[in-house]
């Protein structure tokens, strides 16, 4: 993390990072925008994620299936993401191979064709990707959550959207979509690795610098209203086990709240990584786990704090036990945060936290398309600072910081309970 | 002497990024453990991976899942801690380990800050040679497991997979689910745990693979110290396959689960070993057939042309047995059908015709090309290492790897897909509503 990172603006408005690392000879390519499903109102639901598909769909230049098969056959890894505050798309190359990469993010930042054939056949392809989500109880069951969670604002819906939307939504929708968000001046390139940082601004420049910015993006996003009471909900489904979804209002990541939130819930569900690759660590001596796992309420259990633009939800899911119901999941859990809000925290449980970051980091900078991810994915709801300045942020917090955000977000107003009930469950007594 | 050599060649040509003789240490000790590491000081942790020659093939029908239950019981408490204890020693260093376990072995994985290597081979070593199967951590691990039993039969991919090796392995052991059945689990108590361990887990056939920031010299001396001591006298020889009969006919199976949105399904054969001549062949004609750009021929015909489903793909495991060669998809319950028929004729398409020259060099650019992305990660070094031991390959295996992927053919790709593709015997497992 110590190393040098380059940051610089073109005159269309895309913004720049690049960071050598020579330790393989690979470099890492990202270029990310700013539009994801919060970007999203009802009739369009979905279509962040369908733009993103279509980005593979072809130019004048790398018509449909070439791009794929080029990176493929120059040895590169590629892949998109979606979320709820942005878009991303990456390749990670051999070192000598990675103009391709460059290129074809250049050229797909502004030339993508949407053919309707291709909206066509991707519709399918995106309903089946629906599809294979519902599988999934706990799909089904942090689908309602957020849409009890947000009722004004668009974290309201689940990225891959609404059927009834992905069923309607037409060819112009989405290229209308994509002509508004998929400018220079809503965009960050991030490279990372075996490059000499002038040669590559200079070849960023050449490819990048005469795609003309867009107008001024007219963000409409609804702030959520203070929630004025718990909210409940059960989703029933397939299957013979329950589970529990406890959710509370969380705080922005770049809210001064947020860093001693990361820390209450290391202490309560363990540590969570910022890594897309490089993976993280148990959880078993975490407060909620032995409460609950060694307490056989549950057979397992996770907490999630996602890093967003605008205040999203800290959920705390757990498998209930094929001998407990639900509610003696509630009951643990109910107990454990009172626990949090009574009692002040040990500095050594705090230090210990700090430790674990530590660790996580030094696994994730491992790879470098993980530090690329790192970069681009911070500076998307805060900046470069925030990533840099993470672990001293978390060094930082005090027992007593911890305590107050137990206190203060921790509560029921703040909350959303979701319980998934198998429908041939016979609860136990 | 060899982390020298490295230094050296690291400093000289920081571009020599795939292992080989020069900076892979390779030591077995007198016990039979054999020890492979390489250093890695770009960043301050370590990996620690390895596996044991005990696996689901030792297991009594009626306890299947022995094995597996085994691996993940070894951490529930040892000689010198409990569960906690355990668990607190690894966590508060942001260290992690787990064991699972396989078909022919019983494999580990861990990860530290290189400050805490001692630590983790210090667990490494208690929960192999110390476990002492608490009863009651027993109990709560049993219904931890038949948890995962109960979501399994519900979810629609591991229910044709599972489906697909019933119809491919009749008869033989690789029917057979490593984790096991309800039934099963619920018959195996603290006492079958503690026995499997005592007489199949020892040092024979034992790898580990130590790649980080720490020198050769050193992770060696960390295994000797650990492990050199462990003996087995009991320890049995690695179990022979038997032979596998092929079908005499496509075979169709579906397991019903009823509510599902989404339907999956798995079609295929019983592939090559990992060891068999034509593996690479068959390798590198599995990634034109579902693997290459978005998923080879099969993504194309199954997702880009059709549009029926979000993935589709093809695979080839390729271990120390004759697994599964498949191509595996998710589609609407009402599509099932039109799937099976399109890869159905894709395969006949595989084994009719030699792949095109374009699309063999593609393949062939893309597997020697995506080699140092493999390795970037000491996990990926690790695992490297390890298939150099499984498999029996030379320490030049990834500096060599270009020449031996070039060398195949189109007729090799033809000759491996008509070796194991017969596309009117073909397994068709599909799990759903």
């Amino acid at each position: 993390m110590q190393q040098t990172v380059t940051h610089k603006t073109f005159s269309n408005g895309l913004r720049l990072m690049l960071k050598e690392i020579h330790t393989a000879p690979i470099v890492s390519n990202w270029v990310w925008y700013r539009v994801g499903s919060r970007d999203e109102i009802p009739g369009i639901t979905g279509i962040s994620h369908w733009v993103e598909h279509m980005q593979f769909k072809g130019t004048p230049q790398f018509p449909a299936g070439v791009l794929d098969k080029a990176v493929s056959r120059d040895g590169g890894v590629w892949n998109a993401f979606t979320y709820m505050d942005w878009t991303t798309y990456f390749e990670t190359m051999p070192a000598e191979k990675i103009d391709l990469g460059i290129r074809l993010e250049a050229d797909r930042m502004a030339n993508s064709i949407f053919d309707a054939d291709e909206v066509a056949s991707e519709r399918t392809v995106i309903i089946s990707e629906r599809q294979g989500n519902e599988n999934h109880p706990l799909f089904l069951l942090g689908e309602a959550i957020q849409a009890a969670a947000f009722r004004v604002h668009p974290y309201h819906h689940e990225v891959i959207g609404d059927l009834a939307d992905l069923q309607t939504m037409r060819r112009d929708d989405l290229y209308q979509h994509y002509q508004s968000y998929y400018r220079p001046n809503n965009a960050v390139v991030v490279v990372v690795g075996d490059f000499e940082t002038g040669a590559m601004l200079a070849r960023l420049q050449e490819l990048f610098e005469a795609i003309p910015a867009g107008d001024p993006i007219q963000r409409r996003i609804r702030p959520e209203p203070a929630s004025n009471g718990e909210h409940r909900l059960v989703v029933e489904g397939p299957g013979e086990t329950a589970f529990v979804q406890d959710n509370y209002r969380a705080p922005a990541a770049t809210d001064p709240d947020f860093f001693p939130f990361v820390v209450l819930d290391s202490l309560l569900t363990g540590p969570s990584s910022l890594n897309l690759f490089g993976g993280g660590i148990s959880n078993k001596t975490s407060r909620l786990y032995r409460a609950l796992v060694e307490g056989e309420i549950a057979v397992s259990l996770q907490g999630s704090l996602p890093a967003t633009i605008d205040p999203f939800i800290y959920s705390i899911t757990a498998t209930v036990h094929p001998q407990k119901s639900p509610e003696d999941v509630i009951t643990a859990i109910d107990q454990e945060i009172k626990r949090a809000q009574d009692e002040i925290a040990t500095p050594e449980a705090l230090a210990r936290a700090v430790k674990q970051a530590r660790a996580l980091f030094a696994y994730g900078s491992e790879s470098i398309t993980n530090q690329g991810f790192w970069l681009g994915f911070t500076e998307m709801f805060a900046s470069y600072q925030w990533f840099s300045e993470y672990l001293d942020k978390l060094a930082s917090v005090t027992p007593q910081d911890v305590q107050r955000v137990a206190q203060t977000y921790l509560r029921p107003q703040n909350r959303v309970l979701g319980t998934y009930l198998p429908a041939s469950r016979e609860v136990a007594p | 002497m060899k982390g020298k050599s490295v230094l050296r060649a690291q400093l000289s040509d920081p571009h020599s990024s795939l292992p080989g003789p020069d900076d892979i240490t390779r030591e077995v000790l007198e016990n039979g453990i054999t020890i492979l590491t390489r250093p890695n000081f770009n960043s301050p942790s370590v990996v620690v991976s390895g596996y044991l020659a005990a696996g689901g093939l030792f297991d009594p029908d009626d306890k299947l899942g022995l094995s597996d239950f085994t691996a993940s019981a070894l951490m529930r408490g040892t000689a010198k801690r409990d569960f906690q204890g355990i668990y607190d020693a690894l966590e508060s260093a942001g260290a992690s380990l787990s064991f699972s376990g396989a078909t022919h072995t019983t494999s580990f994985s861990g990860k530290a800050l290189s400050e805490d290597l001692a630590l983790l081979m210090e667990l490494l070593a208690e929960s192999l040679l110390e476990p002492v199967f608490p009863g009651r951590q027993i109990a709560r691990l049993k219904a931890q497991m038949l948890t995962g039993l109960a979501l399994r039969a519900q979810d629609t991919r591991a229910m044709a997979s599972l489906l697909f090796d019933q119809i491919v392995y009749k008869d033989h052991p690789y029917s057979r689910p490593e984790d096991g059945f309800p039934e099963t689990v619920e018959g195996i108590h603290r006492d079958d745990i503690a026995a499997f361990h005592q007489q199949y887990y020892g040092p024979k056939g034992m790898v580990i693979a130590i790649v980080g920031a720490v020198s050769p010299e050193d992770a060696v001396q960390w295994v000797r110290a650990a492990l050199g001591g462990w003996k087995n006298p009991e320890q049995p020889l690695p179990l022979a396959l038997p032979p596998l009969t092929s079908l005499a006919e496509t075979e169709t199976q579906k397991f019903d689960i009823p509510g599902k949105s989404q339907a999956d399904l798995v079609v295929g054969v019983a592939g090559p070993a990992r060891s068999a001549d034509d593996f690479i062949a068959a390798s590198v004609g599995n990634s034109v057939l579902g693997q290459f750009g978005m998923m080879g021929r099969i993504g194309d015909v199954v997702r880009e042309q059709a549009g029926l489903a979000y993935y589709a793909y093809s695979s080839l495991s390729g271990g120390m047995g004759p697994g599964p060669w498949s191509v595996s998809a998710g589609v609407s319950p009402e599509n099932v059908e039109q799937a099976v028929e399109l890869i159905q004729s894709e395969v006949a398409r595989f084994v009719s015709e030699p792949v095109s020259a374009e699309e063999l060099s593609d393949s062939q650019a893309n597997f020697t090309g995506r080699l140092p992305l493999a390795l970037e990660s000491n996990a990926g070094v690790a695992g490297a290492l390890l298939n150099l031991e499984r498999y029996n390959l030379e320490l030049d295996y990834y500096r060599n790897y270009a020449d031996r992927i070039n060398r195949i053919t189109q007729q090799d790709v033809l000759a491996a897909a008509q070796h194991y593709f017969d596309p009117d015997k073909l397994a068709v497992a599909v799990a759903g509503p």
